[in-house]
């Protein structure tokens, strides 16, 4: 087994291997949730909290679908309601919850790096389901599995990502998914959904979204956020779908058989046609929400497996706390 | 009382030299410095070569008092001065209140005339540094006022700041600022680029400093004010400091050593203790500081002490304070540029001691004959691993916390008196 880190925090730090790992027991879930009965016990017993200051169905969802179908007690704070907003430190929280032993904790915030600096704090695995504009390595998994199964690899692809890239922690974790596993990415986007420096990230960078498209074997879009439409990044809505929305035209200049991705959820009419996203040939963005389910399994499986090591280890050394 | 310093590596700003020899001091003033043999009454400290310059003038430093005495108290500051050959500390405004009444500077004074090592406040240049009327800038400087700040909060308004510096020019008052275009700056915690991409964290362009460099010397120019801009940082600012320097403007510029020892990708993993205003710069931009300190461009190398409690750092790196303690770290983190060959001792202490006391117009900061006696010895080879709960500061929020590092007060001297003593 390849995949030994004690916590998810980002892409950044899991190799090749870790990624074929993750996405190589991922189809296995893949196969168990379309059975009737889904259910395992590899996390029996266990107990996982999500903890999401930011607000989220689709995500804390999948996580906890995810970590019921594994037999774990799954619970969800909602932080954006709680004792945070009475000025509860985010270290006094997480030492609060480390108190009541959870096995795994799955969080989610709105500042870069919180995430991080909550997994220096317990002794559990943390997972980070999207921290601010940094990671949100889930979901680069899962577009990766999601491209494995349908162009029967993850490398040597043309992957074109559009749209809001300045503040999107899908479009990071993925260029460095799809950078580690050698594939040719491209930026689409208007110079002002850019972030700085992205040329010294080994991708090609396009303002015109047709020229980017050309040739492409997969189009991620990104969601663009209602709050950054008018005026501030760019002119307005109506503008930004002529010129960076996806529609038939536009997606003509990819290769024939090149797939469609959206992390949800979508603005049709905004960033995508609405017949782009429901075309079944073309569109993958339901098969992402299916293996969104199976790749955090995988993740807590192999956390869980990691975890268990340790205080099997702890245990015999008397290290065990 | 008599102090006879045998044998010490005499390191002269002034005349940019190094040489070997003693120093008489009597009545807390340098009386002599050659190769005397010591006088009959003196009391003779062995310094055994190594290095003796005059005590650090530290521009621009935290103290919590008013408001924030848990983080830093007169007290403190002091020893944490004295334990890094800071025998001056020009101490900011930006307290809890602010430093903006003749009233609240007299019990600051009052405060500080008990400490070991000479303290001088600057005072605030508007009301509640808030940018929109001018403190009483007179009464102020009256009180003994050295110079006047907002510190980092940037006057947006152009007339009040014009009023200001042509209020303050008319006392001859130095007017000390922070340039930086807060509409770019607004809510950035890094400098942009590759590694603010890589991080998630809002970045701000160095350009932003040029830019409200560029205003303040257009101002400088209109009032004809004395002007000091506290922290240049970036490349992109230098070419505008030389042509006002050229000018005949009078102007200065200053930079802490952490912009001159840290670059961007210090902060790493999201570590608070690297977290700057202005944030920390790329290696390319660090380079041409140091160099630029070098050559005398940059006048002013400070520690922009600035103290931060634990709870404060503990969080979000966009969240946490920015900041960090300097007066205990300064002398040995500049050693490293001694060190790594780019900047002789003589230039550094022009820059640490001589060229700030000038700008305040204060008598120390030099090696020579009828100036203060405050001095400090220190090895620029000893190494050292700082542990952070060793420092005499309250606050213990330093980046070089597990640093390898060389170069070690061994004493400071105050007017003659030993304020600080190295026990091995």
């Amino acid at each position: 087994m390849a995949f030994r880190a004690r916590h998810l925090l980002g892409i950044e730090h899991l190799t090749q291997e870790d990624i074929r790992t993750v996405l190589d027991l991922a189809d296995k879930y893949v196969d168990l949730n379309r059975r009737t009965v889904k259910k395992t016990d590899a996390l029996a017993g266990m107990t996982q909290i999500n903890m999401f200051f930011e607000n989220s169905t689709r995500t804390q969802a999948s996580f906890e679908l995810a970590g019921k179908r594994l037999g774990a007690d799954v619970m969800n704070m909602s932080m954006a309601t709680s004792s945070v907003k009475k000025g509860e430190t985010l270290i006094d929280t997480a030492l609060t919850l480390n108190a009541m032993h959870p096995d795994l904790l799955v969080v989610r915030h709105q500042n870069s790096g919180a995430v991080d600096l909550l997994a220096q704090k317990v002794n559990c695995a943390v997972i980070n389901a999207g921290d601010g504009k940094h990671e949100h390595p889930t979901q680069a998994l899962l577009d990766a599995l999601t491209i494995r199964r349908e162009k029967g690899r993850i490398q040597r692809l043309t992957v074109a990502i559009c749209g809001d890239v300045a503040h999107s922690r899908v479009a990071r974790s993925n260029l460095i998914l799809l950078n580690k596993m050698e594939n040719r990415v491209r930026l689409i986007g208007p110079p002002t959904l850019m972030p700085s420096g992205i040329g010294e990230f080994g991708c090609e960078v396009y303002e015109d979204m047709r020229e980017g498209l050309e040739g492409a074997d997969v189009v991620m879009m990104l969601r663009l956020q209602k709050e950054r439409m008018d005026g501030g990044f760019i002119p307005s809505e109506r503008e930004y779908f002529h010129r960076y929305g996806l529609d038939a035209e536009k997606l003509a200049y990819a290769k024939d058989d090149a797939i469609v991705m959206h992390p949800g959820p979508m603005n049709r009419g905004v960033e995508i046609d609405g017949s782009i996203a429901d075309d079944i040939n073309r569109s993958v963005i339901q098969e992402q929400v299916e293996m969104g389910v199976a790749v955090r399994m995988a993740v807590m499986d192999l956390l869980a497996q990691n975890l268990r090591t340790e205080r099997g280890r702890a245990l015999v050394e008397g290290t065990y706390v | 009382m008599t102090l006879f310093l045998h044998d010490a590596r005499l390191i002269d700003p002034e005349a940019l030299t190094e040489t070997r020899g003693n120093v008489v001091i009597d009545n807390g003033i340098i009386a002599a410095i050659g190769q005397m043999q010591a006088p009959a009454d003196a009391e003779v400290i062995e310094c055994g070569g190594k290095c003796l310059a005059p005590g650090i003038v530290d521009w621009g430093v935290k103290i919590g008092e008013p408001g924030e005495r848990h983080k830093e108290s007169f007290r403190s500051v002091a020893q944490a001065a004295a334990a890094g050959g800071v025998t001056t500390v020009i101490a900011r405004p930006d307290t809890a209140p602010a430093i903006d009444t003749p009233e609240t500077l007299e019990f600051v004074t009052r405060r500080a005339a008990q400490a070991p090592v000479r303290i001088l406040h600057m005072a605030a240049l508007t009301k509640g540094r808030e940018g929109r009327e001018m403190t009483e800038i007179g009464f102020l400087r009256d009180a003994g006022a050295v110079a006047f700040t907002d510190c980092d909060h940037v006057t947006t308004s152009t007339k009040v700041l014009t009023r200001a510096m042509t209020y303050a020019r008319a006392l001859g008052a130095l007017i000390v600022s922070h340039p930086q275009e807060p509409g770019l700056s607004a809510g950035a915690s890094v400098t942009s680029g590759k590694f603010a991409t890589l991080r998630g964290l809002p970045g701000v362009s160095p350009m932003a400093e040029r830019m409200g460099l560029e205003r303040d010397l257009a101002l400088v120019e209109m009032t004809g004010v004395a002007y000091h801009a506290d922290q240049i940082t970036t490349a992109h600012s230098l070419p505008a400091l030389t042509r006002a320097k050229a000018a005949g403007l009078n102007v200065t510029a200053g930079i802490s050593i952490h912009h001159l020892t840290l670059n961007e990708f210090d902060v790493g993993d999201y570590r608070t203790f690297f977290k700057f205003t202005p944030p920390l710069r790329s290696e390319a931009d660090r380079l041409a500081m140091v160099a630029a300190v070098a050559e005398g461009t940059i006048d002013v190398i400070c520690s922009l002490h600035t103290p931060a409690d634990e709870e404060s750092k503990r969080l979000p790196f966009e969240e946490a304070d920015a900041g960090a303690v300097g007066l205990e770290t300064l002398l040995p983190a500049a050693m490293r540029l001694y060190h790594a060959e780019q900047i002789g001792l003589p230039e550094l202490f022009r820059a640490l001691s001589l060229n700030p006391a000038k700008r305040l117009g204060l008598p120390q900061g030099r090696l020579a004959e009828g100036a203060p006696a405050d001095l400090v010895l220190f090895d620029p080879e000893a190494p050292f691993v700082l542990d952070r709960w060793t420092l005499q500061s309250k606050s213990k929020n330093t980046p070089f916390d597990g640093a390898r590092m060389q170069g070690r007060v061994l004493a400071t001297f105050v007017a003659g008196q030993k304020v600080y003593n190295y026990d091995t």
